[in-house]
This record gives C-alpha cells, structure tokens and sequence, in this order.
C-alpha cells in the first residue's frame, strides 16, 4: 500500500489550481543496484483527476517522470466545495486515490 | 559546418544579452522557489504523523504520550528547545534521540531495535526519517530558543564546541575548516560560516531537509554523520553523546533565528 498523495485545489479566479504531491519510487528500469543488477522499472503510468465524477484530467506518465512526482494544473467549470478526486496505477498494477474538497 | 557554428555563436550571443549571467546560488534559489510549493519533505510529514499515533512495539503503544521537551504529547513548538535535559534519562537529547528513548520506555522496544535503521535509502523507507519530519514540520515558524541553564546542557555545549574547533584525520580537517569563514563552497554548494549567527540561523533552520538529489528527508543527525563522513572523520553513531553535543552547539548558535524545516537542499 503506497502513502497517501498530498493534495490542494484552490480557487485562482475562475479557474481551480489544482497541486498533486505522489508519494512514488519512478524507478526507471535503467539503473543498476550495488551488486550490477538491473533495478526493475516501476513508475505511475496513468493518472486521472475527475471533479464531482466528470474527468478534467487525464495522462499517461513513463519513466521519465521524476520520484515523488509534483503535479499542476488549471481547470475550469468547478467551483469551491466540489470534490476533486485523484487517482493513479502504476506499471505493477498498485493504486492509489485521494480527494480533496475546492477550498 | 561553418555556417552552423556561426549560427550557434549567434544564438549563444542573443541568450548571453537575453539572461544575465547569475551565480550558482542564486541558480538553486530559482530552482527552490519554482518548486518550492512543492516540497516532497509533506509526505513524509504525513507518515511521520500516522506512525507518531500508530500503536507500534511490544506494549502496544503510541508516541502521543512522548514528552519531546514540552511535556507529555506536547509536540507544537517543541523541537525549537530541543537538545535539552531530560530528568527521566538523565542526559541531554537532541530530537532522534529523544525518539529512540520514547520507543524503549513507551513502546517496548530494545534500544537496539530502536535506532537500528537510522537513515532511508533507495527502496527502504524507515520511521524515523518520518517522525523527525513530523515533530520539526510541528515547530515551523517558531523562534529557536535552546535554553543552557542545566549544568549537562552546558556541558554539551561546551563539549560540542570543542568538537566543531577540533581538527584531526587524515586531512587535518575539522568542522571549523570549512565552516569557520565567509564565502566557502563545496563544488557549488555555498557553506555557512556556523561561527556567525546568521549563518547558523540559516542553515539550522533548514534541517532537516528533503534532499532532491537524494530522494530522501534527511535529519540533523544524518548531516552531522554524513559531514563526519566528508571530513574523514571516524564514523559518528547514530544518537551518540558527540552527536547530540554538536547538535547543542549548532541548536544553540541558531538561537533567535526562525525554524523553517523540512527545508529542501539541492
């Protein structure tokens, strides 16, 4: 079971900024351990966003994304008190969804 | 080819006129301030606060009744006047060390088991890294104030101090050789002179700090092993008396300065 994300959606004029801290290892599949082996790739590949139920976000990540992943983002049509609802899978099928309310 | 390298030769011009040259440290302000918001030390915090009322260890207990310098439970505030006497152990304590004696008394564990795993790595993330982001996440904001009433509190002060001037190992090196003057670095990590309050208000109030490089929330005494480390010096264990002496040194010399930790370091 992976920690919980660190989430805030606040309110930017009519837009809601929404801020995403994953708590995540993103090993990429190309480092190798002290002994020469390959560490095994394992990173968050999708991740959505929906606010009450409709998605506003919506991507595919790769092992380029770094550890402990900062997410950003604007959108529009929500407004303070919805529930805004993050979700992400990785590559060895582990899940993880928080939410948070529109401040 | 030529035309090529020409045009690049321009392009650099244009950039050199479009951005002021600027130096590295203000390079890594930049860089913290876009990320800033950002600090991954929160998640750690959010852990340290699960495991701080988590019952763990053979009696089954939480650390909600540790007294880390302000009382029983009291957590807000009380890394600013830590290290401090404890009556019950009898010793000055820094924070980590302080965790491991709540994790005995408390929670049952050996001493052994509690300071074990000191320090996360890749792949392994270990609860006191946690906790110590927790307990200072607990004080930011606050004035630094590390009382030397108590004879021992003295004593480790003093005791810290010669540690800090003292130089020996086979480079004849000290803490004081690189921080002892003004405008020292270390590749490009400009070092704080500890011997100037402002410095030392700097560079205590920002441990402990989320590492980028690292991955990883680092505490004081992982900074103190790891400057050991660099000056060739014999390992420093883990919540030893010479660790928690130059922690009260360095807490001491801060004093004044605002707590801003977890910080983050490149």
């Amino acid at each position: 079971m992976s920690d919980p994300m660190k989430i805030r959606a606040t309110m930017v004029g009519d837009k809601v900024e929404v801020k995403v801290l994953m708590s995540h290892e993103m090993e990429t599949g190309q480092r190798k351990d002290a002994k020469g082996a390959t560490i095994p790739a394992w990173f968050i590949q999708n991740v959505s966003a929906t606010c009450n139920g409709k998605t506003v976000l919506s991507a595919q990540w790769g092992p380029a994304v770094s550890k402990n992943p900062f997410l950003s983002f604007r959108f529009s049509g929500g407004k303070p008190g919805d529930k805004v609802v993050i979700a992400w899978t990785d590559n060895h099928e582990d899940k993880r969804t928080d939410e948070v309310t529109i401040a | 080819m030529k035309a090529l390298v020409g045009a690049l030769g321009a392009m650099a011009a244009c950039a050199a006129i479009a951005q002021q040259p600027r130096s590295p440290a203000e390079e890594i302000e930049r860089y913290r301030a876009a990320i800033g918001e950002a600090n991954p030390a929160e998640l750690w915090e959010a852990r340290g606060e699960a495991l701080w009322k988590e019952k763990r260890g053979p009696k089954k207990a939480s650390l909600e009744h540790c007294d880390i310098g302000l009382g029983p439970g009291a957590v807000k505030g009380a890394y600013t006047v830590l290290p401090k006497y404890f009556a019950d152990s009898d010793k000055v304590e820094d924070l980590e060390s302080r965790l491991v004696t709540c994790m005995v008394t408390l929670q049952g564990f050996t001493r052994e088991q509690a300071r074990k795993d000191p320090f996360g790595g890749p792949g392994k993330k270990v609860p006191m890294d946690a906790l110590v982001a927790y307990v200072t996440a607990q004080s930011r904001g606050m004035k630094m104030n590390v009382s030397l009433d108590h004879p021992k509190e003295k004593e480790a002060y003093e005791l810290g101090k010669r540690i800090f001037f003292y130089r020996a190992g086979p480079h004849d090196f000290g803490c004081v050789t690189c921080h002892g003057s003004d405008n020292q670095r270390i590749r490009l990590q400009d070092l704080p002179n500890l011997t100037k309050a402002a410095d030392a208000q700097r560079a205590y109030d920002t441990w402990p700090a989320y590492r980028v490089s690292q991955g990883e929330v680092r505490s004081m005494q992982w900074r103190l092993n790891d400057c050991f480390r660099q000056a060739r010096f014999p390992e420093l264990e883990f919540v030893s008396p010479a660790s928690i002496a130059l922690t009260t040194f360095l807490a001491h010399s801060a004093n004044g300065g605002t707590f801003d930790g977890p910080g983050m370091k490149r």
